[in-house]
């Protein structure tokens, strides 16, 4: 089984690097670049066939190590 | 006063901080491992500077759940005297033994310089030989010293007294919200801090700004 795990920082949480992203864009010449927000993703394999146990384990993953519920939200996406 | 030196692969900082706790207290620290699950009896333990685990996933993460640092809480817990110095203020937020988080500089750059510090409280067992609103010196190097707190909790900082240190007269270099530049927990036993106080204790570092902070924790005479 193949999960992705998306971390995002949460609203109201600066993001100076997503800002560098968004001015380096529109220095491209993308014109029309609003706020851009940067974030991370883990694609994780696991051995798991029970589609709610692993939701479960995943969910545990996100809140002991993966985000830091801080400043992070994330979300759990099965395959 | 005893005190031990947490190790951890990819701090650098280790060697500065127990040549400091040496000349302060007069007596090596003890080092503890990142796999030990036991520290010794000591008053004080401390989480020095640098790169632990290269800074992977974020800084601090990865060394937060390390064995070490569970024995850590459990010293922090009976009262023991914990400081964490830059990474170690990571390490110590990511481990949940202070509040809040440390993002990325907002100049996104790497800084290493001289800070000016405010004493904003000088009643913790950290800053006792220092006066109320003092201004010290402090090297500072670090790329994520942006420290951030929700609304709620950095009101309960500030309500608490639990906000130690504060960059001033405009040298904040990394956008913490309100200058933090230290904190410390709602017991008072733990403080995390950005800035190296262990590098400025002797005339030959060019001055003794940080050195009150170790008397001061370790309770022996300046």
């Amino acid at each position: 089984m193949k999960a992705r795990i998306t971390v995002t920082l949460k609203n109201g949480v600066l993001d100076p690097q997503g800002k560098a992203i968004e001015h380096a864009l529109s220095g491209l010449g993308f014109d029309g670049v609003g706020q851009v927000r940067q974030g991370k993703v883990f694609d994780i394999e696991l051995t798991a066939t029970d589609k709610a146990k692993a939701e479960a384990e995943l969910t545990a993953m996100c809140d002991k190590l993966l985000a830091n519920t801080v400043i992070e939200n994330y979300a759990v996406e099965i395959a | 006063m005893k005190s031990a030196v947490v190790l951890l692969p990819g701090l650098n900082r280790d060697r500065d901080m127990i040549a400091a706790l040496t000349k302060i207290s007069g007596q090596a620290p003890a080092t503890v491992w990142q796999t030990d699950t036991e520290i010794p009896d000591v008053d004080l333990i401390a989480i020095p500077g640098g790169f632990s685990f290269g800074d992977y996933l974020r800084c601090g993460a990865i060394a937060a759940r390390m064995p070490v640092m569970r024995a850590v809480a459990e010293k922090a817990a009976k009262g023991v005297t914990v400081i964490g110095v830059c990474n170690g203020f990571q390490i110590l937020v990511e481990a949940g033994l202070l509040p809040g988080a440390l993002m990325r500089n907002s100049s996104l750059k790497f800084v290493c310089r001289q800070v000016k510090l405010e004493i904003a409280n000088a009643n913790t067992m950290f800053t006792r030989r220092y006066q109320p609103g003092q201004i010290i010196r402090s090297p500072v190097a670090h790329h994520d010293g942006n420290y951030f707190a929700d609304a709620e909790t950095l009101a309960r900082l500030e309500g608490e007294g639990q906000v130690v240190f504060r960059y001033a007269e405009g040298t904040n270099p990394n956008g913490s919200i309100n200058d933090i530049a230290g904190i410390v927990n709602d017991k008072g036993n733990v403080l995390g801090l950005m800035p190296h106080p262990e590098n400025l204790i002797e005339a030959a570092h060019g001055g003794n700004d940080g050195r009150a902070l170790f008397e001061s924790a370790l309770g022996v005479a300046a």
